[in-house]
């Protein structure tokens, strides 16, 4: 998303903070009360901790107060942007900071983090960028003697990134294993190690003293925190003790995919000052991507994240499928295989209220959404295992479908013919909504749509127009 | 006992060290009790539920002078109130032989890990336990329930790697019902909740489960990290929605991390609250009690609780 789209939505929010409040000139602490407990507000509920909520808020504060406010714009989107602002200050700066490679091969990184936040996966997908994007020959080395096969976990994943393994030699201990990785380095001409830890919590002396004893005989460039996107409160704990303990150079956020508003990006950044460097979007050692504060401060702020949206769904949505089926539409001949395929594409998106909630200016519609959407979700979970269950002649013609079918149907999708008789009347339904549209055009098109959003359109459903036929309720 | 308990100690025993007894008191006023709504935030009960526990808390004590230990119990007695309901012990039925529990989560919670812990537990008990290393996703997941297999004695039973999970869940029960094993855990990948092909490939599991028993799955275990923030709530929703929670396990409490959103689940879902886990090894599980709960939520606070009191002291 853009900076300025951004800017519009949270100035939207904020203005509805500063309704009823014309007047120009400076900015009073009383203008900026509210609108500071509205921010502080929406970053504890997207984890943000506390102290560093109330740290961010009284900056925001001071700025704010005494701001002079131009006749242009609204006292609501002066603070807006002195919010928004601040924020991506706070989370680094505007643009991504890359991985510090810059020492004499061969480059020991440092994994280290609690348990689970996804060091493994991570150091795979490091491995993999580094050698197909940078060229670099890659060893991966596990540290990890505590977990059941931690070891072969990473060298499996060694074997997917196509990058090197250390032989795995039982017995040893990390500060041991550490050396080897560095030796077999040097002497087989590798650019960078990877040194995966166990997962340590930061309360637990002994295992901080081990991990601090690895970084005193590896001298490691980057020392890389992983930390799970979904970390509460207890993130500058974290981040405190660990930076402590090994000196942060930078921070991986795994689980972006994740609906989690991830504010504890900003408590890490602000606990230790290092940049936030990748972030994880996936469980496939493809899922890395750089961490941009522009695009996170929106998430945090609930108000959306346009650019993750429109990424995800170009990475995921089949568009030529898309359009084939579009166009099948517009020429009355949708079919349940048409049907299918948007299901299909439905669930790759995720859910409903997941999509809305990266929508900037759909909170509402979100809320309305959420207690729907899981009903939404199992009936379209429903009708894509009765499809799945039909002939291809059936999924063309569903006319032909009598009661032996359905009943042959219903069994291999484990639902009843009722089920059946449903989703065909509901395909029926969508069916003749789609010739409609087509004799109504564009322009009225728009206005059933716009109907629809103020939830007056046919049924009264919101999101009624989703997937442009329809979509079926109870 | 390790981790949550003694941490307990630890927390009250140095909060009592740094009382000078003749300070160990506070007026109870508005900036006192937002002091001490700020306390549960940081122990992630968020913002609204750490309000109505401090309502809770006002009309008692409002206006009074407090000791620290009064500030502790008091508070540990209102959040135990709200846990108490949920705090219900994991009662298998072994009649079903087996008693089919479905492990599920979101990734890295600590699922694998509890199935070997829960193996041991019930083993311990005298029962015959069964794993089924349903996670054919993640790297030496497979493995990894091996080795826990081998730790609590327990076969394990696994596929192919990247094979039907369903199929082998299906197989599982069914070996599990010829050798006459008393209960069968099936793991099962990571997946986040907002992934609707990921989380259909569950409801499968299930489906294909009831064909061959109807009333299976038994129990349905979600699992949650006790460092999870907010988004717990989202995950205890959807995966509700969608396969049937029946109970809650919440992982990691041997950490820094409070826990406090599960009183925020207990005010919105009511699902029973079966296990802790305290630790990474196969001893490390416990039954939930919400007393000991609270008080560990506030064991934390309750240094909180003490600087509290010192912080007016300073001030004064
Ligand atoms: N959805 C998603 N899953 C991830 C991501 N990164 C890691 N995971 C998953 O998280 C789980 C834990 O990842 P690991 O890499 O094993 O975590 P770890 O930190 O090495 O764990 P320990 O070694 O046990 O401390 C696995 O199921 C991974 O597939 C991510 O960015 N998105
Ligand atoms: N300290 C602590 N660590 C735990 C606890 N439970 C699990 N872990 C650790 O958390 C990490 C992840 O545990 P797993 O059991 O692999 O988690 P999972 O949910 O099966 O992970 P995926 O299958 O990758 O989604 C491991 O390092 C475990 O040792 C606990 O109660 N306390
Ligand atoms: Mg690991
Ligand atoms: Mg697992």
């Amino acid at each position: 998303m853009g900076p300025s789209s951004l800017f519009e939505s949270l100035s939207g929010k904020m203005s509805g903070v500063f309704e009823g409040l014309s007047k120009r000139g400076k900015l009073s602490e009383d203008d900026v009360a509210e609108a500071m407990r509205e921010v502080r507000l929406a970053m504890l509920d997207a984890d943000v901790a506390l102290p560093v909520v109330r740290d961010f808020v009284n900056k925001v504060r001071e700025r704010a107060v005494g701001h002079e406010v131009l006749e242009s714009i609204s006292p609501g989107q002066a603070v807006a942007k002195i919010v928004n602002d601040a924020l991506i200050d706070a989370l680094g700066g505007a643009g991504a900071v890359p991985l510090d490679l810059n020492a004499p091969a061969p480059v020991p990184i440092l994994m280290v983090g609690l348990q689970g936040s996804g060091k493994t996966t991570t150091s795979g997908k490091i491995a993999l960028r580094l050698s197909q994007r940078d060229r670099r020959k890659v060893l991966l080395a596990s540290l990890d003697v505590q977990r059941p096969a931690a070891q072969l976990q990473l060298q499996q994943l060694a074997e997917r990134a196509g990058v090197g393994s250390l032989p795995i030699v039982s017995g040893e201990g990390p500060v041991q294993i550490a050396r080897r990785a560095l030796d077999v380095g040097r002497r087989e001409g590798y650019d960078v190690v990877i040194l995966d830890t166990a997962g340590r919590l930061s309360i637990d002396e002994a295992l901080m003293q081990e991990v601090r004893d690895v970084r005193e005989a590896t001298r490691p460039v980057e020392t890389l925190l992983v930390v799970d996107a979904m970390t509460g409160q207890d993130a500058v704990n974290t981040a405190q003790r660990f930076n402590e303990a090994v000196g942060i150079t930078g921070v991986v956020m795994s689980r972006m995919d994740g609906d989690a508003r991830g504010g504890a990006a900003l408590s890490m950044r602000a606990v230790t000052g290092a940049p936030i460097k990748l972030v994880g979007t996936g469980e496939k050692l493809e899922a890395l991507e750089e961490f941009y504060p522009e695009r996170v401060a929106g998430r945090i702020l609930g108000l959306g994240d346009i650019a993750g949206l429109v990424e995800r769904a170009s990475e995921t949505l089949d568009h030529e499928e898309g359009e084939r089926v579009a166009k099948k539409m517009m020429a009355g001949k949708f079919d349940l295989d048409d049907y299918a395929s948007q299901l299909r594409q439905i669930n790759k998106m995720g859910s409903i209220s997941g999509i809305m909630g990266m929508l900037p200016g759909m909170g509402k519609m979100k809320d309305i959404l959420e207690s729907k959407d899981a009903d939404a979700v199992a009936i379209f979970r429903k009708h894509q295992a009765i499809i799945s269950s039909m002939t291809k002649d059936e999924r063309k013609t569903p006319a032909i479908l009598k009661a032996s079918r359905k009943k042959r149907i219903a069994a291999g999708s484990g639902t009843t013919v009722q089920d059946v008789n449903k989703l065909l009347k509901q395909f029926d339904d969508m069916s003749t909504m789609m010739k409609r549209i087509n004799k109504m055009g564009l322009g009225g098109m728009k206005k059933m749509l716009s109907g629809l959003m103020s939830g007056a359109g046919p049924g009264g459903a919101p999101g009624g127009g989703f997937g442009g036929g329809g979509f079926p309720r109870r | 006992m390790s981790g949550f308990f003694s941490r307990l100690k630890q927390g009250l025993s140095r909060s009592t060290q740094k009382l000078n007894a003749a300070l160990n008191h506070r007026f109870l006023d508005e900036s006192a009790l937002e002091d001490l709504e700020d306390a549960l935030i940081a122990a992630d009960l968020g913002p609204a539920v750490a309000a109505r526990v401090i309502a809770g808390f006002r009309t008692s004590r409002f206006g009074r002078n407090v000791t620290t230990e009064e500030i502790q119990e008091t508070l540990a007695t209102e959040i135990a109130r709200v846990l108490e309901p949920v705090a219900i012990p994991f009662e298998p039925d072994f009649s079903h032989r087996p008693h089919v529990c479905l492990v599920v989560g979101v990734n890295g919670v600590g699922k694998t890990t509890t199935i070997g812990k829960m193996s041991k537990w019930f083993r311990d008990q005298g029962k015959s336990v069964m794993m089924v290393a349903g996670d054919t996703f993640r790297a030496a997941a497979v493995e990894q329930l091996q080795v826990w297999g081998e730790r609590t004695g327990a076969p394990v039973i696994a596929g192919k790697p990247g094979g039907d999970a369903a199929g082998l869940a299906f197989e599982g029960i069914k070996r599990a019902r010829e050798t006459g094993t008393d209960i069968v855990f099936v793991d099962t990948a990571g997946r986040l909740h907002n992934k609707g092909a990921l989380m259909e490939e569950l409801a499968k599991i299930i489906r294909v489960m009831k064909k061959f028993d109807d009333t299976a799955p038994h129990s349905v275990l979600l699992v949650l990290d006790a460092t999870t923030g907010q988004n717990a709530i989202e995950q205890v929703r959807v995966f509700r929605e969608m396969v049937n929670v029946t109970g809650l396990v919440v992982t990691k409490l041997d950490g820094s991390a409070r826990g406090g959103i599960v009183v925020a689940l207990a005010e919105a879902f009511k699902l029973p609250v079966h296990l802790v886990g305290v630790g990474e090894q196969v001893e490390d599980l416990r039954p939930f009690s919400a007393r000991d709960y609270a008080r560990g939520l506030v064991g934390g606070s309750g240094d909180l609780a003490a600087r509290l009191v010192e912080g007016e002291t300073e001030a004064r």
